[in-house]
């Protein structure tokens, strides 16, 4: 079905195609990033192909975001904490040098083995790691910093202290906050973009995902255990309700896929880091010299549309 | 054995359709055990009169606690679900909306419009629990922000009563992204220097929690409901805490300073009236 997703892409192509009368290399990059999402929009992701997507996206091996800082920024400075009650180690933050300018950095972080596992929780982050990604969202407004986030997780954390903690009220406040942002949001979903603990950090005036990545409502065993009453059926609930990052361009709730190395990202953490910087530098070289009020009227915009009712 | 104080299976995201076969019947109390007509439960505002436990009101009936009589204008009332992934689980979603429809005789889980409340000029965003569990999906998100964009034309202030078990699952991503959405159209509503008072029934929980209700100038819980980013089932085969006996309960939310108030129905119209008062330009 030629989805409103593909018509953006293919207006954005007939554009670049006419600029490319005057030459460059970037723009014929560009093209031909296009014409690979055109061609990937217009294969149907078969019910195999969304299951591969959801392993890739959790392999042991693949990146996580320290992976992508250490490749891709200089002169990274790790901030932790919430400044009220604790330094959740689910969610990384930081200043440093991309691209030649100075950017914020939030992202989930899992852990690569069992005790470091332990420390990330797995990538599921409490309100303090929201409290923390908010105070680093608000360092970056007071200095026209760009935010760039990368989402990694299997959701926000289901605990008891984390309830006490206010989750819910956190992830909508760090909406709000990014609702409201003057500099440019640029976030990637990198692995697993898991529900509202995703979205909380997700607010962005481009949404990117890797190829590989799945972004969704609730898991697919989650799904299973509600909906088919046996969390067994995973497979079918993903291919019901379709993570993959083909279905969320054509669904318009991301911007662009991301391409991963050949295999997954997981089989090569430099290239993989390449492609990813390569994204994002075109992304926030597309947000340059938009002014604040602009920004955020336009990202506004994107969200109020979202959704297909009748 | 004491029965539990709340009914908290609501992660039962097809509720109206197939109940637990050991399930009271629905004007039973589910903490005192009391029975009652329809009509006495109705006239209490349906709050039990023996133990003033507060049962699921649907949104009509809300809005007739709240606003004035023949006050109340719908809008945005032929906005329905589509199905766009064509989702099917074990009965197709475009049957379980259909039927929701039925059972209800709502369009969604939502109903918006203007509205006066003791002659203060307001804008009713009301939840129904009983269409799909209240969840969210496109058609609900569009509603809720159509009605913030009403409050902001019209200069009066939203007030949302929310029951809710979270995004609509059936609708995948598009679910999720209701949360930014809603969020969005709350964020509008401010800088046009409107207000919003977010009144919390019993369930609110995940999606709707964690977006607009959680946004609201002035935050009101109702006695007994259950608040939470992640349901008490959930928690405890995630975790395998024991949860505390007031888990996520309004009260425990309110200790932990996550509501400003919490009303019993008898005084929540009294409690709305007085934040639209202290609210309008007027003074």
């Amino acid at each position: 079905m030629p989805g409103e997703a593909e018509l953006r892409l293919r207006e954005r192509l007939g554009r670049l195609r006419s600029m490319n009368l005057l030459g460059g290399t970037k723009l014929s990059a560009d093209l031909e990033r296009l014409q690979r999402q055109l061609e990937r929009l217009e294969e149907e992701p078969t019910d195999e192909d969304i299951w591969r997507s959801v392993e890739l996206a959790r392999h042991s091996d693949r990146p996580y975001t320290l992976d992508y800082v250490e490749r891709m920024l200089d002169d990274w400075v790790e901030l932790h904490g919430d400044r009220s009650r604790a330094d959740d180690e689910a969610i990384v933050a930081g200043i440093g040098r991309f691209a030649g300018r100075t950017v914020t950095l939030i992202g989930h972080q899992k852990g690569r083995d069992l005790k470091d596992r332990q420390l990330r929780n797995f990538g599921m982050a409490f309100p303090e790691g929201y409290g923390k990604a908010m105070r680093v969202m608000e360092l970056a407004e007071r200095h026209g910093f760009p935010v760039i986030t990368l989402v990694d997780t299997p959701g926000a954390y289901p605990g008891v202290a984390a309830e006490q903690h206010g989750q819910g009220g956190a992830i909508a406040r760090s909406q709000a906050l990014q609702a409201r942002l003057g500099v440019p949001i640029v976030s990637c979903i990198i692995g697993e973009g898991g529900s509202g603990g995703a979205i909380a950090i997700a607010l962005a005036d481009r949404v990117l995902m890797q190829e590989n990545a799945i972004y969704s409502v609730i898991s697919p065993e989650g799904c299973a255990a509600i909906l088919w009453r046996d969390a067994g059926q995973a497979r079918k609930a993903a291919a019901a309700f379709k993570p993959d990052a083909t279905h969320c361009l054509e669904l318009g709730v991301i911007d662009a896929i991301v391409f991963e190395p050949e295999g997954g990202a997981q089989a090569d953490h430099d290239d993989a880091a390449r492609l990813l910087a390569e994204a994002l530098h075109g992304a926030l070289e597309e947000l340059d010299g938009v002014v604040g009020d602009d920004l955020r009227r336009a990202r506004r915009e994107k969200f109020r549309s979202m959704g297909v009712y009748a | 054995m004491v029965e539990p104080r709340v009914d908290v299976s609501i992660e039962r995201k097809d509720a109206g359709a197939a109940a637990a076969p050991a399930r009271r019947h629905p004007n039973t109390c589910p903490t005192c055990g009391s029975h009652y007509r329809d009509d006495e439960l109705r006239a209490n505002l349906r709050v039990c009169p023996q133990c003033g436990h507060h049962f699921a009101v649907q949104a009509r009936e809300r809005i007739e606690q709240l606003s004035d009589p023949g006050s109340f204008e719908e809008e945005a009332a032929e906005v329905r679900s589509a199905d766009p992934l064509a989702f099917f689980d074990l009965r197709p979603y475009a049957e379980r909306l259909a039927e929701a429809e039925l059972a209800t005789g709502l369009g969604e889980a939502i109903v918006v419009g203007r509205a006066t409340l003791e002659e203060h000029p307001c804008v009713l965003s009301v939840m129904d629990f009983s269409f799909l569990g209240g969840s969210m999906g496109s058609a609900v998100g569009e509603k809720f922000a159509r009605a913030c964009e009403t409050a902001a034309v019209h200069d009066a202030p939203l007030v949302s009563v929310t029951a809710s078990g979270g995004a609509r699952m059936q609708e995948g991503i598009l679910s999720l992204m209701q949360l930014p959405k809603t969020v969005c159209a709350v964020e509008d509503l401010r800088d046009s220097g409107g207000a919003m008072f977010s009144v919390m029934a019993h369930p609110t929980t995940a999606g709707v929690l964690a977006s607009f209700a959680s946004l609201g100038d002035v935050l009101v819980a109702e006695p007994g409901a259950l608040l939470s980013f992640t349901g008490p089932r959930v928690v405890q085969q995630t975790t395998r805490e024991k949860l505390p006996d007031d888990f996520g309960l309004a009260e425990s939310n309110y200790r932990f300073g996550h509501v400003d108030a919490i009303v019993p129905r008898s005084e929540l119209r009294g409690f709305l009236a007085r934040l639209l008062r202290l609210f309008s330009h007027a003074g």
